[in-house]
């Protein structure tokens, strides 16, 4: 902290030009302090307003919130999240266990492979992926995908079809499978790169040991690198799960929009709390707008603990690798 | 070579397998981003001309060819520059008090832990919470501004940790020389700490942009639609790009289809431009280039 110093001779001139200047210190000190302040309270609020906007619309309900399978809020007053919340888990799942094992090789491979010269552009790119609005995955899933996907379907559907998840009777492109693939596209880049950032993060030590004892790349990479880089990679994949599920323009487009609970990801079915959302706003009724943002809330909640699960599990690691980094 | 024992054929069939996985990984990666590029280019350009960027949809139904983009791309620009100018001042200034004045205590951790939880709000969410706020609960019209505050709540976590980041970059020697001159916190912060990262928050602070220029359900929440031109961001429901694409791709007609891609060509072209400048900009600052 700069305090004024006065000195004999020519002190007052200082001091006095040092305490004008330092007049903006405490609006400076409260203006960022309260900058701060507010985003908590826009956190809050987002809690409290969709809490406050919904209980109108949830006592008007007359099935039961958790567990009607129909979303009528606008003709029956009858709705109920369990379906919706269903499609948001599976087809966000699918798409990690698509995501994942990709992201975790394409990581690998700038950290690893890749020239050193190379990693920098090839990093460039995969960001790229991540600055393609989702509008235009929508936009080319839609188009494209979902009857691109119609023959691979019918085949899985042929041949696998003896797995309840490839079963069904009726194959369309419009699926949840389609959508899972659109939402993989789309978490992919998010997972590659703060799984880079942690295995670029591995104690040089750590490889050049595992390398002294002879080990090949490969070695390397199972003994030093994934078991150092495992917590981040984890947290990674719960934050795109995160992303997955919140994701709307671009499986709104492609979920047919039904309503029910089927465990066959190929056959015309599925939907998602955000889907529907965007799907239903537009001739949404008072109640019906109270029932979007009831389920909106449950979406706010469940990413909520998924991404702060993430955090705390990237902090605890910041806490124990702080010095071995 | 006889005190080394040769790689066994098995070790070295299993490195070789995992190193095609990870080559095979990263070219499944970039196969949707040159399907997605190829697409939008060559099906956007049989409509990218001047009455598109000219013309509204006013009186053009879903079938009719013709009709334009200029209503979305205007309300675009408008509500992420009202977007910009809500949360880079919020941002920022939380970036500095994290940096500068909060170090170590309790609000300040709890601040940090909540940006990071905010980054991941889904962006419906961000809609939904302002329509329950602003037009909802205050009775307020759908508008543009209602769409840039939806924006800014994306926004705000992006830009807070960009800045942070770049903030804790410049040297404490800069700062404690600052102050041996008698030069106050809040001078030394506006006038040695920000220049010294200017570059770097400005990278972070379009790379943000370029992210909510891009979202689509906020706006959806909050903009409402219009295919009219409303210039007027603080009264009436507006259109967006992304919104207009949305809009134009959920019609089954083909001349709705050419639309929505030659909307999603400039969407991306204007995504991209952002990007580039903002890469641009932290190269040319960049120290690996001897400045």
């Amino acid at each position: 902290m700069a305090t004024p110093v006065r000195t004999r001779d020519g002190g007052s001139a200082l001091s006095r030009s040092a305490s004008r200047r330092s007049r903006g210190e405490v609006p400076f000190r409260y203006a960022s302090t309260g900058a701060g302040i507010l985003l908590l309270a826009i956190m809050a609020a987002i809690a409290v307003f969709l809490v406050v906007e919904a209980i109108p619309a949830l006592q008007a309900n007359e099935g039961n919130f958790f567990t009607t399978l129909t979303w009528e809020p606008n003709s029956s007053q009858s709705f109920g999240i369990a379906a919706l919340a269903f499609g948001t888990l599976i087809s966000a799942t699918l798409a990690l266990i698509m995501a994942v094992p990709v992201a975790v090789g394409v990581a690998l491979f700038i950290s690893h492979y890749a020239p050193r010269r190379m990693a920098g552009i090839l990093g460039y790119v995969i960001d790229l992926l991540a600055a393609v609005p989702s509008v235009v995955y929508g936009l080319w899933g839609v188009i494209f995908l979902v009857p691109f996907m119609q023959g691979p379907s019918e085949f899985l559907n042929e041949y696998l079809g003896f797995i309840p998840l490839f079963g069904g009777d009726v194959v369309a492109g419009r699926s949840m499978l389609t959508a899972s693939i659109v939402l993989a596209v789309m978490i992919l880049p998010i997972i590659a790169a703060i799984s880079r950032e942690v295995f670029l993060q591995v104690p040089r030590m750590h490889e050049e040991a595992a390398l002294a004892l002879g080990a090949t790349r490969w070695e390397v990479i199972k003994t030093a690198v994934l078991p150092f880089g495992r917590p981040g990679v984890i947290s990674a994949s719960m934050l795109g799960l995160g992303r997955a599920m919140g994701e709307t323009i671009a499986v709104a487009l492609i979920f047919p929009a039904t309503f029910g609970i089927s465990l066959e990801i190929l056959t015309p079915q599925g939907n998602s709390i955000a889907a529907n959302i965007a799907n239903g706003f537009g001739e949404a009724t008072p109640v019906g707008r109270g029932a979007l943002i009831a389920s909106g809330l449950v979406l706010f909640v469940i990413t909520l603990l998924v991404n702060m699960g993430a955090r705390m599990i990237i902090a605890r690691r910041k806490e124990y690798s702080g010095a071995a980094a | 070579m006889t005190a080394i024992q040769r790689i066994s054929a098995g070790r070295r069939f299993k490195d070789r397998f995992v190193q095609s996985l990870v080559y095979l990984s990263f070219a499944i990666a970039v196969v949707p981003l040159v399907a997605v590029l190829w697409m939008v280019i060559k099906n956007g350009l049989a409509r990218f001309d001047m009455e598109f960027l000219t013309h509204s949809m006013r009186n053009i139904g879903a079938k009719d060819a013709g009709g334009g983009a200029y209503h979305a791309i205007l309300g675009t620009l408008e509500q992420v520059l009202l977007a910009s100018l809500i949360s880079i001042p919020i941002g920022l200034l939380t970036a500095i008090y994290l940096v500068e004045y909060g170090e170590g205590t309790r609000l300040s951790r709890a601040i940090s832990f909540f940006v990071d939880v905010m980054t991941g709000i889904p962006s419906v969410v961000s809609g939904l919470f302002i329509l329950a706020f602003w037009i909802l609960a205050l009775g307020l019209p759908f508008s543009g501004l209602a769409g840039a505050l939806a924006l800014s709540i994306l926004m705000m976590p992006t830009v807070v940790r960009s800045a942070e980041e770049m903030l804790r970059l410049v040297p404490n020697d800069l700062r404690e020389a600052s102050y041996a001159l008698g030069v106050p916190k809040w001078r030394t912060i506006t006038r040695i700490v920000l220049p010294t990262s200017f570059t770097g928050i400005v990278t972070g602070v379009m790379l943000a942009i370029a992210r909510v220029a891009g979202e689509t359900a906020p706006l959806l929440l909050t903009v409402f639609f219009t295919d009219s031109i409303n210039s007027d961001p603080f009264n009436g429901p507006q259109m967006g790009l992304p919104l207009y694409v949305f809009d134009q791709a959920a019609r089954p007609t083909d001349t709705a289809i050419d639309r929505a891609w030659a909307g999603a060509l400039t969407l991306i072209l204007i995504v991209m431009l952002l990007n580039l400048v903002a890469r641009l900009i932290g190269w040319w600052r960049s120290p690996a280039r001897g400045r």
